[in-house]
């Protein structure tokens, strides 16, 4: 028996040979020319003219407003995600109903759909001449709706196939141990799709932070009430402030790296208690 | 009784899975479902554990009718074939699952776990994960977490299925001893006769959805109910007629009453058995032997010898 429990912790260390270090230097080499080198340039722009500068275009009125407001609706819309991804990913898995099939593919039409054309829709939508009679043109409420459509993909499609492959005899064992369905739900399933869920909420999150096409139309793009970072990182382009863009959008980076950081700290920790 | 299942019915849309099946298992046994693959025998053992509902019929679990409880309530221990372990949760909280959910204080649960993981042998894994023990490991945790809640009755749905032939062995002989010290009335489900056999005390044979034979394992193989339970529970072969148990039949080299002649087409010698391939009545038939009879027989191929069963050896007319 204790061979056995041997034989699985030394594979993995045989592992880093041959093929698989060719593959890590492919990985990385490719990594760095399409991620990193980019990324780095831009941090490294942003400090063109020192700190003090950079702070100073940070923190001007209009880059600070853009700044929170994105990232606070963000972090809502991250939050939606988690709720409601899950839970249309757990209807499309587990129940049966006409029209489950064409759910499914409508699934991924905001990743499908220009985010300008996205915006378009909603600001047809929901907008002044809206059918529906909700305007939420230029207001936070416009920018976040905008967010919420073109993140719903993440966390439905990260939490949907841990769900099917999810084996529903450990359900059916935690029932005959005694565990009532929502005991079953909290102890045997959410732990499970636990990871899945804060990988999709991260992934959203990201998004929606860097998020421009289906934001500018709907919000009216006014400074210091409906400016998302990205558009004000255009118009500091436009207005020939390269620096200060840099500056602005290193900091979304770093607020990126932050949220997927700590969300994999936290699935970490969580799988240490269980 | 520890269980009564009475008249169950089940069928999975129009394919009927379980006719008429009444069964009735004594409390503190150790029964072995036993039947080819498909005959219902799972779907049998979901429906006692509650898994499953019946179209028709009542189980009743130490005399209380269970039929519309449901699995939370039947305290009924089930163990999967694939071991169904909770992948997020140590071997230590596997096992104590159950006793959580039924809020007892922590010292008396990690008492109690302990136990059990002594009592399976797994008391040094405590805190791997399920994924980092081996199939006859994960089996165990198994057996220990539908232990820990001290349940009425253990159900296994062929727990050795999934495990290589050793290990499978090694487990027959320990699910028996374990049931010695436990003696927690135990249902296990398996396709296997030997299996069955050496590990249970009562054998029910199920086969089509129906119950085809129920006893000791001495009497459902020597007294088998047809052809089928008598093919199913062991060797069988054909003379004059009848099927008869091979090691069930007596060669003569001269005619004897009741003999039927045979000429020999070919002796086998598989270490201590010898299997004797002979013609009977223009077809194929074999008798087994020990060594030590095949010597003294001194038996080739073509020689005409004569068979008829032994004494008090059970035979079943085959009809034509
Ligand atoms: N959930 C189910 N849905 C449809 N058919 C099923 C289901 N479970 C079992 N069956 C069918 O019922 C029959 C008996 O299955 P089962 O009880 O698993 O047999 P056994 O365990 O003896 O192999 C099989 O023909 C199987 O295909
Ligand atoms: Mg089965």
């Amino acid at each position: 028996m204790t061979r056995e429990v041997t034989a699985i912790t030394v594979r993995p260390a045989r592992r880093l040979a041959g093929g698989t270090a060719a593959g890590l230097g492919v990985a990385v080499i490719y990594l760095s020319l399409i991620v990193l080198i980019p990324l780095a340039a831009v941090v490294w722009r942003s400090a063109d003219q020192g700190p003090g500068y950079f702070w100073r275009s940070v923190t001007t009125p209009d880059a600070w407003a853009a700044l929170t407001l994105t990232i606070g609706a963000s972090a809502l819309v991250a939050l939606i995600n988690l709720v409601m991804g899950t839970a249309i990913a757990w209807v499309l898995v587990r129940d049966r109903f006409p029209g489950r099939r064409v759910l499914d593919t409508i699934i991924d039409l905001p990743f499908a759909l220009p985010t300008i054309v996205a915006g378009l829709v909603l600001l047809a939508l929901y907008g002044p001449q809206s059918p529906l009679g909700i305007n939420l043109a230029y207001s936070r409420a416009g920018v976040v709706l905008a967010l919420m459509f073109v993140t719903l993909p993440f966390v439905v499609r990260t939490v949907q196939p841990v769900l099917l492959e999810l084996d529903t005899e450990m359900e059916q064992a935690a029932a005959s141990l005694g565990a009532g369905p929502f005991q079953t739900f909290r102890r045997v399933i959410l732990p499970n799709l636990v990871p899945a869920m804060l990988s999709g909420t991260a992934l959203a999150f990201t998004r929606a932070i860097s998020e421009f096409g289906s934001t500018v139309l709907i919000s009216g793009n006014l400074p210091f009430k409906t400016q998302v970072a990205a558009v004000n990182i255009f118009s500091q382009i436009e207005g020939d402030n390269t620096t200060g863009a840099a500056a602005i959008s290193t900091v979304l980076l770093v607020v990126a790296l932050v949220a997927l950081v700590s969300l994999d700290v936290l699935q970490r920790w969580g799988r240490r208690r269980g | 009784m520890a269980i009564e299942v009475r008249d169950v019915n089940k069928s999975f849309g129009t394919t009927p899975v379980l006719h008429d099946v009444s069964l009735d298992v004594a409390a503190g046994s150790l029964t072995a479902l036993l039947g080819p693959s498909g005959g219902g025998k799972s779907t049998l053992l979901r429906v006692i554990a509650g898994l499953e509902r019946p179209d028709t019929g009542t189980v009743r679990i130490s005399g209380v009718d269970a039929t519309r409880l449901s699995p939370q309530r039947r305290n009924v221990g089930f163990v999967f074939q694939h071991y169904a372990a909770f992948k997020h949760l140590t071997v230590f909280r596997n096992v104590a699952f159950g006793l959580e959910i039924r809020k007892r204080p922590k010292a008396e649960i990690r008492k109690r776990v302990m136990e059990l993981l002594e009592l399976v042998h797994l008391e040094k894994l405590a805190d791997r994960y399920p994924s980092q023990l081996s199939g006859g490991q994960r089996q165990r945790m198994a057996l220990a977490r539908a232990l820990a809640v001290e349940p009425q009755v253990l159900l296994l749905d062929e727990p050795f299925g999934a495990l290589d032939a050793q290990v499978r062995k090694e487990l027959r002989t320990w699910l028996r001893r374990l049931h010695d010290e436990v003696h927690v009335t135990t249902v296990f489900v398996t396709h296997d006769q030997e299996e069955a056999i050496e590990v249970a005390d009562t054998i029910v044979v199920l086969a089509g959805g129906e119950v085809v034979q129920a006893g000791s394992p001495g009497e459902v193989y020597d007294n088998p109910a047809n052809p089928f339970v008598m093919r199913f529970l062991g060797p069988v072969t054909e003379i004059g007629g009848s099927l008869v148990r091979p090691h069930d039949i007596e060669i003569s080299p001269g005619p004897v009453e009741g003999g039927s002649p045979a000429v020999v087409s070919r002796v086998v010698r598989l270490g201590f058995e010898v299997r004797v391939e002979v013609k009977v009545g223009g077809h194929d038939a074999w008798v087994q032997v020990t060594r030590e009879q095949a010597d003294r027989l001194g038996l080739g191929p073509g020689d005409t010898i004569h068979l008829r069963p032994v004494p008090g050896a059970r035979s079943l007319a085959l009809a034509l």
